[in-house]
């Protein structure tokens, strides 16, 4: 099982680099689409802004390498931006996404006490029984660092985070999964998530 | 709900974990790899380092330890000190940090705080400031630099401020007066920066006990504390730290 991890300069893709050496994961980082589509499953992780993020994509077309991929029906992963990247829009430079699961990201709301970003461990209360969170109690702690968030029906949701609001911090649809925190920095619950999707068959 | 988080503060110096002992300067405490891993097992809710190497020439022994601490410990850990550049930024950030940490450097050059948010997102970018008490300037606190040495004629709040503007995605504030003292945190001042940022804002000088921490969570509004002597000299376990927050209802990460 080779799992590929789609490089668009986003950052935090060493660390999700380090969690798969870890793990002993036999594993791509890799830009190119043709390489990409040979592995088994992907894992499309990502830190920075939406828009320029969506530029880096269609330039290198990998944009489309996402889209076709998800037709193919085997896994993908989305974490933090790109988990955003994955919906409808962002309002994140206003930016059109891939529309893989229905829904909008949106920003947090300013209000008295609330610092955006959210930097730090929050709960993540897993609702439905889904492979990511298999063996990882409910409410257990990630890490999050984001100033926008997932808003989808709660049909696609697999996990919810209160902050000021609460919103979907994991989403899911077929064999589209995403999340909103970073497991490659969330300490052994985080692991144990990565684990639970390079185990999952396709 | 989100969590208060403790840091733990290692500094690093020619590749070892010091820590500077009043009238006695700085004595080594061990390798800064193996004490990441420690408190990463312990339930650290995440690191700093900083670097105060003094010759530039030893630089590349810091980044040596970031990848080693990246490769051991899945939280996340900025680095600070020397950074000066975007591409110190980048080196660092490559070698596997979450953030990076400027201080003097951001006071004697503010834009690097801008082109750092801007090529790495403002996430990355964490203010480290000194603050010291001084009731001639508008919020009573004066900025020092180069390690508490240097006085400068910026008004905390105001470059709290302005760092916020620029890009920074989080400020590190340490009380120079309360600094080493392990007498608690500076409530006053953390309050007064706390509340008129929306960045989080990371509590940092004079921790001594769990009680300090507490304070400075709930008086004084920090989002994160920063702790060092009480961990590194095994006077308090971080797990007796969180749970005496947790006792107080201070909300902490329990389930590492």
């Amino acid at each position: 099982m080779k799992v590929g991890v789609v490089d668009y300069e986003a950052g935090n893709l060493r660390s999700v680099e380090t969690v798969l050496k870890h793990l002993g994961a036999d594993y791509i980082i890799s830009n190119n689409p043709d390489l990409l589509f040979k592995s088994d499953k992907i894992i499309f992780p990502g830190v920075g802004e939406a828009s320029s993020a969506m530029s880096v994509l269609k330039r290198d077309s990998l944009d489309e390498f996402i889209k076709s991929y998800a037709l193919s029906g085997k896994l993908i992963l989305g974490i933090c931006l790109g988990c955003h990247i994955i919906l409808d829009k962002s309002e994140e430079g206003n930016t059109g996404c891939l529309s893989l699961i229905p829904g909008n990201v949106v920003s947090f709301k300013k209000e008295a006490g609330l610092k955006i970003p959210q930097i730090g461990w929050n709960n993540v209360s897993s609702e439905k029984d889904h492979f990511l969170f298999k063996g990882i109690p409910r409410d257990s702690s990630f890490y999050f660092v984001h100033s926008y968030y997932p808003e989808v029906e709660d049909v696609y949701s697999i996990g919810k985070t209160d902050y000021g609001t609460v919103f979907s911090s994991a989403v899911a649809k077929d064999n589209i999964s995403a999340v909103q925190f970073h497991p490659e920095k969330s300490g052994r619950h985080g692991i144990k998530l990565i684990d639970n999707f390079l185990k999952e068959d396709n | 709900m989100l969590k208060k988080r403790v840091i733990v503060c290692l500094d690093v110096r020619d590749g070892k974990t010091t820590k500077g002992i009043k009238f006695k300067g700085n004595i080594d405490i061990g390798d800064p790899v193996e004490m990441a891993e420690k408190y990463y097992i312990e339930g650290v809710d995440e690191l700093v380092f900083y670097d105060i190497t003094a010759s530039s020439e030893k630089r590349g022994i810091m980044l040596d330890v970031v990848e080693k601490v990246a490769e051991k410990i899945f939280i996340p850990f900025s680095v600070g000190g020397g950074i000066a550049s975007v591409k110190d930024m980048r080196s660092v950030l490559l070698a596997g940090a979450e953030k990076i940490s400027v201080n003097s450097q951001a006071v004697k050059n503010p834009s690097i705080i801008e082109e750092g948010a801007s090529a790495y997102g403002r996430q990355c970018i964490v203010l480290g400031m000194d603050a010291l008490y001084d009731e001639v300037m508008p919020s009573r606190y004066r900025i020092v630099i180069n390690g508490g040495r240097t006085p400068t004629d910026l008004d905390a709040l105001e470059w709290a401020l302005q760092a916020e503007k620029l890009g920074a995605g989080e400020i590190v504030l340490n009380s120079i007066d309360a600094d080493g003292t392990k007498d608690g945190y500076n409530i006053n001042l953390t309050k007064m920066i706390s509340e008129s940022l929306s960045i989080p804002v990371v509590a940092s000088g004079g921790a001594g006990s769990p009680e300090h921490l507490k304070d400075v969570f709930t008086k004084g509004k920090a989002d994160a504390a920063l702790i060092a002597s009480m961990v590194h000299f095994s006077e308090y376990s971080l797990k007796e730290i969180k749970d005496y927050l947790n006792a107080e209802k201070v909300p902490v990460r329990l389930d590492w």
